[in-house]
């Protein structure tokens, strides 16, 4: 079983906290902030990072799902 | 007295969270994710399954959402932490010594962890049962039920909320009128030179943005000022800032001060914790108690205080670099820190008048808050760890003059 990664871009309002909670999975478009995924299927050692990144995003536009 | 199962290192088994919205969900989620598997209650006053509340006076009131997409959590993973879900029921008590909450159907709740995330709410003028206010999802919806070209709207503050829905009405083809007390609005937050700007952003687009003007009440056409002026309009939104929900704390004994009272973890006494809108504490990195109504923030405590209740031994302060943002026509406003009370400000990067700059703020010898409006949103990022480091305010900006140079 590995996690995935679910980005919903729409939803995504730049504030930049994903890429503080876990800066090896999010980064941010230079233009206009919005989050960009860089590892959709991060590894064990990131996931409490991206659960951070879940939880303090003030948009919800980040999901970890089970595969 | 007897030692609480904290203080006798066992772990607790019985957790209750009061409030049901983003800091009440994280808390919950937060205790899952560390290992507790006890009884877990949570407690909403709105029936609803929790959703988000920024969109509400954005891309819900504009009709580009539906409500569907606030839901902060899909059913699915709300399911996943196996809850004792009491929604569409208000707490009403709660009594310290036999460790209980009272909830509004007469039930009573046991609890030997307990998490007060009770927001706030909307301040209430003489009158407003006829006008708008918005916090909740069904407030929203019958604000944008009203919202159409020509409808003349009444904002009653000039905050960031009553700032955001203007706008939205505005771009409906609202005709919209937002009346502020205050000489310039967002003074007491950002200072008065870059709530001058952003409220000229008001101005430009249409809206009749009128300060110094207190309003008394809400009449049957509109509104009265203080002044005794009427003012008439087709609808009246009422934003004018919130109060604690802590009422229902009356008698407990906890500490309520504009907020409930805590300390630098988040406890308000021994296995009582606050999260969220409703929680004053002691925040380490500017050294004054302070209460925040940001989004991010309610996740952030949240977690916070599900961890230092479920492991007090190892319990950390709370230190927070605080960030909310705020959209407004084109404009997207970002800030990091602490600027209620700032002694000074400078624009480090941009232009004020041409509504793309970065601002510091000072308090004391040290930087504790930066503002980016019309900014690429990482821009400002580099400038957080001046406020996460507590720079001295002379080395920044005497750096920054020297590097533009």
């Amino acid at each position: 079983m590995s996690m995935r990664v679910e980005l919903d871009e729409p939803k995504c309002v730049a504030s930049g906290q994903c890429v503080m909670a876990a800066p090896e999975v999010f980064d941010q478009r230079d233009e206009d902030g919005i989050a960009i995924l860089l590892e959709e299927r991060p590894g064990e050692e990131l996931l409490d990072g991206v659960r951070d990144a879940v939880a303090v995003c003030p948009a919800v536009a980040i999901r970890l799902v089970e595969q | 007295m007897s030692r609480t199962p904290a203080e006798a290192g066992r772990a607790p088994r019985r957790v209750v969270v009061v409030g049901a919205s983003a800091a009440g969900l994280a808390a919950a989620e937060t205790l899952r994710r560390e290992g507790y598997d006890g009884t877990l209650t949570l407690v909403g006053d709105e029936a609803r399954a929790p959703y988000d509340r920024p969109p509400l006076s954005k891309r819900l009131l504009s009709g580009e959402w539906e409500p569907d997409r606030l839901a902060l959590r899909a059913p699915a993973d709300l399911d996943a932490l196996g809850l004792d879900l009491r929604l569409g029921t208000a707490a009403t008590a709660l009594d310290v010594p036999d460790r209980t909450v009272r909830l509004a159907d007469g039930s009573a709740v046991p609890y030997d962890g307990l998490v007060v995330a009770t927001g706030v709410r909307p301040r209430r003028l003489p009158g407003d049962e006829r006008a708008h206010v918005l916090r909740t999802l069904d407030d929203a919806l019958a604000l944008r039920d009203r919202i159409r070209p020509g409808c003349r709207l009444l904002v009653v503050g000039a905050g960031f909320l009553g700032a955001e829905a203007a706008a939205v009405a505005r771009q409906a083809g609202c005709e919209v009128t937002v009346l502020e007390p205050a000489a310039v609005p967002l003074a007491h937050a950002v200072g008065e030179r870059v709530g001058r700007v952003l409220s000229e952003a008001h101005r430009e687009h249409g809206v009749d943005l009128r300060t110094g003007v207190a309003v008394r009440e809400v009449t049957a056409g509109g509104v009265r000022t203080a002044d005794g002026e009427h003012i008439a309009g087709d609808e009246v939104l009422v934003a004018a800032g919130s109060l604690p929900n802590t009422e229902w704390l009356a008698g407990s004994g906890l500490t309520v001060r504009d907020g409930l009272v805590c300390d630098a973890y988040c406890a308000a006494a021994p296995d009582v914790y606050a999260a969220g809108d409703v929680a004053r504490w002691d925040h380490p990195l500017f050294g004054t108690s302070v209460r925040i109504e940001h989004r991010t923030n309610a996740a952030e405590q949240g977690m916070a205080a599900a961890r230092n209740l479920l492991r007090p031994e190892a319990r950390r302060p709370f230190a927070p670099v605080p960030y909310f943002w705020s959209d407004q026509y084109d404009v997207k406003v970002q800030a990091y820190g602490w600027l209620r009370g700032h002694e000074e400000v400078a624009v480090v990067e941009g232009d004020l008048s041409a509504r793309r700059f970065v601002a510091l703020y000072r308090s004391g010898g040290h930087v504790t808050g930066v503002l980016a409006a019309g900014m690429p949103p990482r821009a400002i990022r580099s400038w957080r760890q001046a406020v996460a480091t507590r720079a001295t305010w002379q080395e920044t900006v005497e750096n920054t003059t020297a590097a533009a140079t």
